[in-house]
C-alpha cells in the first residue's frame, strides 16, 4: 500500500513535537516532508535567552539534528519558506517553487515578532528578537556598540535586556505599562523586580511611549530612540520586544478561518478537515498560546488524531510563567491580580526581597503571584489547575507546602538557593549542575524525562519538589501534566480512575480483558501497568478475579524481600507485637540452621532474618511455623502496640489486645500501597500511632482514630477522624477507611497521599456521617478478606509459583536427568 | 557460529512448560554464573546472563513483558532478545543462544562454558 503524505510546514517546537508523537504511535504510517524556513533543524528556542546570556551555545540548542530527519525518513527542506498553499490541487509550494502533494498538512508556523509602526523600524541595528539569527545580531552588535535600547519590558524584552547587559552593553529598557510584566505580575512584585534589575545595571523608562527611532550622525545605523514627552535615549541597537502576531497569512490566504490565530477545533483541526494547525500559529477557543508547555499538549492530541487513534481531546491548558533571568527569581500564574469576588492573602517582606500573593476565589486558588521565593510554585500551580478544595488547607496555604521530602537531599529545599554541585537527589547521587545540564543538553521538558534521563527522583521520589523547581527555573514554566489525568504508565493514555471505573462498570475479570477493552498499546502490559491492574482486579472482584503472580513485584511473588545481594529476608508476623518462648526458640534454630547472616529487629515490633537464600525460602517458613508478616507486600504490613492498662501504669485501654484484634481481622488484606498500624493506650502514644495510616489512641472514654500518617520520605501527621467508644467500632471505622482506600486509592499511592487528594471532608463524610455507608466498606472488606490464605502456610490457596524456588542445576541435566 | 551449528553443542536444560509464561528459570552451575532462561506470552524463549547490567540485579526476577524485562532492583529495562538495556540505560546483559524443540529447551554447552 502507497503511504499517505503529510506535509509540515514550519519546523519549530510544536511541529516537530507533532512529529516525535506521531512516529511514537505510527511510525510506518506517513511520509513526512518538513519545510523550515530558518536554516537550522528544529532547536529549543526557550534557551536562547542562556545563549545571549553567554551560558550556553547554539550547538548545544538544537532539539533534532539533522540526521534525526533521515533516520526517520523525514524530507527536510531547510531554508524554505512556503508562500502558497493549493487546497484544490492539495499542494504546498515554497519560494524557491519546490512544490510538496499532501494527504494531511500541518501548519505550525509559529509567530512573529510585532514591529512598532513607528518612524525609522527599517534602520540599520532595529532588530527582533525571535529566533538564532536575532540572537547572533545581538552577541554581535555588544562585541561593538555600547548603548541598547529595549523596547517592552515583558518577558522576552527582560531576557534579552539581561543577556545585553551581561554581555557589557549599557541597557535601558522602555515599557509603555506603569510596571513590568504587566501580565504576569502585580505592581508590588514588579517593583522588587524592577530593583533587582537596576542593581544589576539594567535602566528602566516606564509609562513611556516610544515614538520614533533616529538615524546616527552619519545616518548609517540607528542612533537613539525618541520618547513621547520629547526626551531620547542613545541606542546603537534597538531590540523590539512588544509582543509577537501569529503567523497566519499564509492560512488565510489558502481561505482558512483566521481570527487572531488559525482556529482549531478540540483535534486541532481547521476548517479544513485535511489541514491541522499546532503551535502559536493557532488560537484554540479563543486563546492563542505563547508558551511550550500548552504547545506539547496540543502537540500530542494532534499526533493522535494524525495516526488515526482518534481519541484525546485538547480543551485548553492554564499556563505558569518564570523569568529566566539568573537570580531573579519569581513565578505567576492564573488570575494573580485578583479582582470582583475574590480574596487575597498576601505576605510582603520588602527587606528580604519576598512577596508572595495568593488569589482565592470560590474556595479554590485561582492566582498566584510569588517573588524572591518560589519553591512552592509547582505546588500552587498543581492546585490552581487541580482546582481542589482548599478550605483545610486555607491557614497553612501561604507556608507552602510542597511534595519535598525531610530527608535524603541535605535538608535543601530550594533549587534556587543551590549551588551546582549540591546534590539534589540523594539516592542517586546526582547534583544540581548535572541536571540543569542534562535539562538543557538533552532537550528534557518533564519530571519523567528527567528521570528517565538522570534517574534524579526517581528511585524514593523524595527529592521530587526540587527537580520540578529546577525544570522551571531552566525552562521558565512548568510542563507537568495535569495529575488529575495521569496515565497510568505508557501502554495506555487512560488514568487509573478511569481503569477502575471501567473494571468496575464492565464487571473486567482479567488483565486481558482490560487491556482489550481499554485499547492498551502493548499486548501485555508493562512493569509499571501489570502490578496496577492486577491489584485493581483483584480488589474490586475478590474471590472472583484471580490473581497473577507473574505480574507482581518479586517481593510479592516470592512473599519475602529481595536485598541488594539477591538474597532474601524473611519477616514472620507476630500479631500486635507480641511474640513467646516458642517462637523465639524457633527463630533462634532458624537463624542457626540456615546460617543467617543478620538478626534484626524491625521498627514494626518484629524481627528480621536477613540474608536468606531463595532456595531456602520454603524450608525457612516451614522451621518457622509462623505466618507471613507481609513484610515484602503492598498490604497490611504489621500494627504496632504499646503495652497499654495491662501493665502500664498510664493506661487507660488494652491496646495490645486491640492490636492483635485488628492485625489479624486485616490478615492477608493487599492495598494500592504498604499499610501500617499502631495502637497505644493513652495519649502518651508510646506506639507512635500519630504516624501511621490507621492509628488508634486509647482515651479514658473510649478510643481515637486517626488516619493518613506516615513515617517515611516525608513525615506526615496522620489527621483526626472520630472518636468512637467500643472495640467493635474501632475495627468497623478502622476497616471502612482501609476499604475505602483499596476500593479508590492509585495503586502505589499511600494513604496520605489518597486523602490529600480527595479531602479529609471527604473521608469523614463517607466514614463518619454515613453509617450505612460505613457498613457496607466495613463487610465488603471483611468479605474479601475472608479466607485469605497464608503464603507461607497455604501456599498453594495463596497461587505461590514453586518453581521459582528450584534452580535448574547444569550438573544435574549436563547427566541427562531430563526426560 | 561453530559450536552453534554442532548438534553435540546443545544441551536440553528444561522442558518449556516448566518456565512460567512471563517468567524465568534460573540455570545454576555454569562456568558464566547463573543464568535466566526466560517465556514470553508468544511462548518465544530467551536466556540472558542472570546479571542486570546496572548493578547485577537478579534478571530472573524481574516482570517479563512483550519481549523484555524489567530488573527487580532499579527497574532497567532489558531487551530478551539481545541482552541490551532499553535506552536511555546503556548496558549488556550477554545473551545466550536458545533452541526449543519438541518442547525442551536447549542451550549451547560451550556458551555456557564461557566460549564461543
Ligand atoms: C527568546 C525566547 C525565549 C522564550 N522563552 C520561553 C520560555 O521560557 N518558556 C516558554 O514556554 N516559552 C518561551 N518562549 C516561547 C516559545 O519559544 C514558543 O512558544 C515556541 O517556540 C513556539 O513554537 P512553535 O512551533 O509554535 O513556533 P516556532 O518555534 O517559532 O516554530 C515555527 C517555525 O516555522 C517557521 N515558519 C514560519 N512560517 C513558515 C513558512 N511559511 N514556511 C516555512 N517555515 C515557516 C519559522 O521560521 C519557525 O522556525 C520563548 C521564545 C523566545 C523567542
Ligand atoms: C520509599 C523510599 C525509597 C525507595 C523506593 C528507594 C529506592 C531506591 C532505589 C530504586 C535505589 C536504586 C537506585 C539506583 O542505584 O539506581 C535506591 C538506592 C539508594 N537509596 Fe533509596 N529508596 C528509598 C528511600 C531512601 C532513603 C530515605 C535513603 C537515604 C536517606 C535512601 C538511600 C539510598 C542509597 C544510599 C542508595 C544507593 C544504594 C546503592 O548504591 O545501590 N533511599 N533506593
Ligand atoms: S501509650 Fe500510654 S498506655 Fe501505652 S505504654 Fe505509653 S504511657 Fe502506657
Ligand atoms: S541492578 Fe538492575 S536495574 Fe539496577
Amino acid at each position: 500500500m502507497k503511504k499517505m503524505k503529510l506535509v509540515v510546514i514550519g519546523n519549530g517546537m510544536a511541529g516537530i513535537r507533532t512529529l516525535e508523537e506521531l512516529l511514537k504511535l505510527a511510525p510506518e504510517l506517513y511520509e513526512i516532508t518538513v519545510f523550515g524556513a530558518e536554516p537550522y533543524p528544529n532547536y529549543n528556542r526557550i534557551l536562547l535567552s542562556p545563549v545571549l546570556a553567554g551560558e550556553q551555545t547554539v550547538d548545544e540548542i538544537i532539539l533534532n539534528s539533522i540526521d534525526w530527519y533521515a533516520e526517520n525518513g523525514i524530507r527536510l527542506h531547510l531554508g524554505k519558506t512556503v508562500t502558497r498553499i493549493d487546497r484544490t490541487r492539495r499542494q504546498v509550494i515554497a519560494e524557491d517553487g519546490t512544490t510538496e502533494g499532501y494527504d494531511r498538512l500541518l501548519v505550525a508556523t509559529g509567530s512573529s515578532p510585532f514591529i512598532l509602526p513607528i518612524p525609522g523600524k527599517d534602520l540599520t541595528g532595529v532588530i527582533t528578537y525571535r529566533d538564532i539569527q536575532d540572537t547572533q545580531h545581538m552577541i554581535e552588535a555588544a562585541r561593538n556598540y555600547r548603548h541598547a535600547v529595549v523596547i517592552g519590558g515583558g518577558l522576552l524584552g527582560l531576557e534579552a535586556a539581561n543577556g545585553l547587559k551581561l554581555r557589557g552593553m549599557e541597557v535601558t529598557v522602555i515599557h509603555l505599562a506603569d510596571w513590568l510584566l504587566e501580565r504576569q505580575l502585580d505592581p508590588v512584585a514588579a517593583r522588587l523586580l524592577q530593583q533587582s534589575l537596576e542593581a544589576k545595571g539594567l535602566r528602566f523608562r516606564l509609562a513611556t511611549q516610544t515614538t520614533e527611532l533616529r538615524a546616527n550622525g552619519d545616518g548609517t545605523r540607528v542612533g537613539a530612540v525618541r520618547c513621547k514627552d520629547g526626551s531620547e535615549v542613545p541606542a546603537d541597537l534597538v531590540v523590539m520586544a512588544a509582543g509577537i502576531r501569529p503567523n497566519t497569512a499564509l492560512a488565510e490566504a489558502a481561505g482558512l478561518a483566521c481570527q487572531r490565530g488559525i482556529l482549531v477545533n478540540d483535534t486541532l483541526q481547521t476548517f479544513d478537515p485535511r489541514i491541522y494547525a499546532v503551535g502559536e500559529c493557532v488560537s484554540h477557543r479563543g486563546t492563542a498560546y505563547g508558551l511550550v508547555a500548552p504547545l506539547f499538549e496540543q502537540a500530542r492530541v494532534c499526533a493522535n488524531h494524525l495516526a488515526f487513534m482518534g481519541i484525546g481531546r485538547y480543551t485548553g491548558s492554564v499556563t505558569s510563567t518564570k523569568l529566566k533571568v539568573t537570580g531573579i527569581d519569581l513565578f505567576s500564574a492564573g488570575e494573580f491580580m485578583g479582582g470582583e469576588g475574590m480574596e487575597e492573602i498576601t505576605l510582603s517582606d520588602p527587606v528580604g526581597g519576598v512577596y508572595k500573593k495568593l488569589v482565592l476565589k470560590d474556595d479554590q486558588l485561582v492566582g498566584a503571584c510569588l517573588y524572591g521565593d518560589t519553591a512552592d510554585g509547582t505546588w500552587y500551580f498543581k492546585l490552581l489547575r487541580e482546582g481542589r478544595k482548599i478550605a483545610e488547607l486555607r491557614d497553612s496555604l501561604m507556608f507552602g507546602e510542597n511534595n519535598i521530602g525531610d530527608v535524603g537531599h541535605e535538608g535543601h529545599n530550594k533549587a534556587m538557593a543551590m549551588t551546582e554541585s549540591d546534590e539534589v537527589c540523594g539516592c542517586n547521587g546526582i547534583s544540581k549542575g548535572a541536571i540543569v545540564k542534562a535539562i538543557q543538553e538533552q532537550g528534557l521538558f518533564t519530571l519523567e524525562d528527567v528521570r528517565k534521563c538522570t534517574k534524579a527522583s526517581g528511585s524514593c521520589g523524595s527529592c521530587t519538589g526540587l527537580v520540578e523547581q529546577i525544570l522551571m527555573n531552566v525552562l521558565g514554566t512548568d510542563y507537568s501534566d495535569a495529575p488529575t489525568k495521569k496515565a497510568v504508565c505508557g501502554c495506555t493514555d487512560h488514568s487509573h480512575d478511569e481503569v477502575r471505573k471501567s473494571i468496575r462498570e464492565h464487571h473486567l475479570l482479567s488483565q486481558q480483558e482490560v487491556r482489550q477493552f481499554m485499547e492498551w498499546r502493548t499486548p501485555n502490559g508493562c512493569a509499571t501497568c501489570r502490578p496496577a491492574l492486577n491489584y485493581y482486579l483483584l480488589s474490586t472482584w475478590p474471590h472472583e478475579a484471580e490473581d497473577d503472580p507473574q505480574s507482581r513485584f518479586i517481593n510479592e511473588r516470592a512473599h519475602a524481600n529481595i536485598q541488594r545481594d539477591g538474597t532474601y529476608s524473611v519477616v514472620p508476623r507476630m500479631w500486635g507485637g507480641l511474640t513467646n518462648p516458642d517462637e523465639l526458640r524457633r527463630i533462634a534454630d532458624v537463624a542457626e540452621k540456615f546460617k543467617v547472616p543478620t538478626v534484626k529487629l524491625t521498627g514494626g515490633q518484629r524481627i528480621d532474618l536477613l540474608g536468606i537464600r531463595k532456595e531456602d525460602l520454603p524450608a525457612v517458613w516451614k522451621a518457622l511455623d509462623m505466618p507471613s508478616g507481609h513484610a515484602y507486600g503492598k498490604s497490611i504490613r504489621t500494627v504496632k502496640t504499646c503495652v497499654g492498662d495491662e501493665h502500664c501504669r498510664f493506661g487507660t485501654q488494652s491496646s495490645m489486645q486491640m492490636g492483635v484484634n485488628l492485625e489479624k481481622m486485616l490478615f492477608g488484606m493487599y492495598s494500592p500501597h504498604k499499610v501500617k498500624l499502631a495502637v497505644s493506650g493513652c495519649p502518651r502514644n508510646c506506639a507512635e500511632a500519630g504516624i501511621k495510616d490507621v492509628g488508634v489512641i486509647g482515651v479514658d472514654s473510649g478510643w481515637e482514630i486517626y488516619v493518613a500518617g506516615n513515617g517515611g520520605i516525608k513525615t506526615e501527621v496522620a489527621q483526626y477522624l472520630c472518636k468512637v467508644k467500643t472495640d467493635e467500632e474501632v475495627r468497623e471505622y478502622s476497616a471502612a477507611f482501609l476499604q475505602l482506600y483499596r476500593e479508590e486509592g492509585w495503586y502505589l499511592e499511600r494513604t496520605v497521599h489518597y486523602v490529600a487528594r480527595v479531602g479529609m471532608d471527604v473521608i469523614r463524610q463517607r466514614i463518619v456521617n454515613d453509617a450505612e455507608g460505613r457498613r457496607a466498606l466495613y463487610e465488603r472488606l471483611l468479605f474479601a478478606l475472608q479466607g485469605a490464605p497464608d503464603p507461607w502456610k497455604t501456599s498453594e490457596a495463596a497461587g505461590v509459583d514453586w518453581r521459582q524456588f528450584r534452580p535448574v542445576q547444569l550438573a544435574a541435566v549436563s547427566e541427562g536427568f531430563l526426560p | 557460529m561453530s559450536a552453534i551449528d554442532n548438534r553435540e553443542d546443545w544441551l536440553a536444560v528444561l522442558m518449556l512448560d516448566e518456565i512460567p509464561v512471563l517468567g524465568a528459570r534460573v540455570l545454576e552451575g555454569a562456568v558464566i554464573g547463573p543464568v535466566a532462561v526466560f517465556r514470553t506470552e508468544d511462548q518465544s524463549v530467551y536466556a540472558l546472563r542472570d546479571r542486570c547490567p546496572h548493578k547485577g540485579g537478579p534478571l530472573s526476577q524481574g516482570i517479563v513483558h512483550g519481549h523484555r524485562v524489567t530488573c527487580p532492583l532499579h527497574g532497567w529495562n532489558v531487551e530478551l532478545e539481545s541482552g541490551d538495556a532499553v535506552a536511555p540505560d546503556v548496558g549488556c546483559a550477554g545473551r545466550l543462544s536458545v533452541k526449543v524443540e519438541d518442547g525442551r529447551v536447549y542451550l549451547s554447552k560451550a556458551e555456557l562454558a564461557g566460549g564461543a
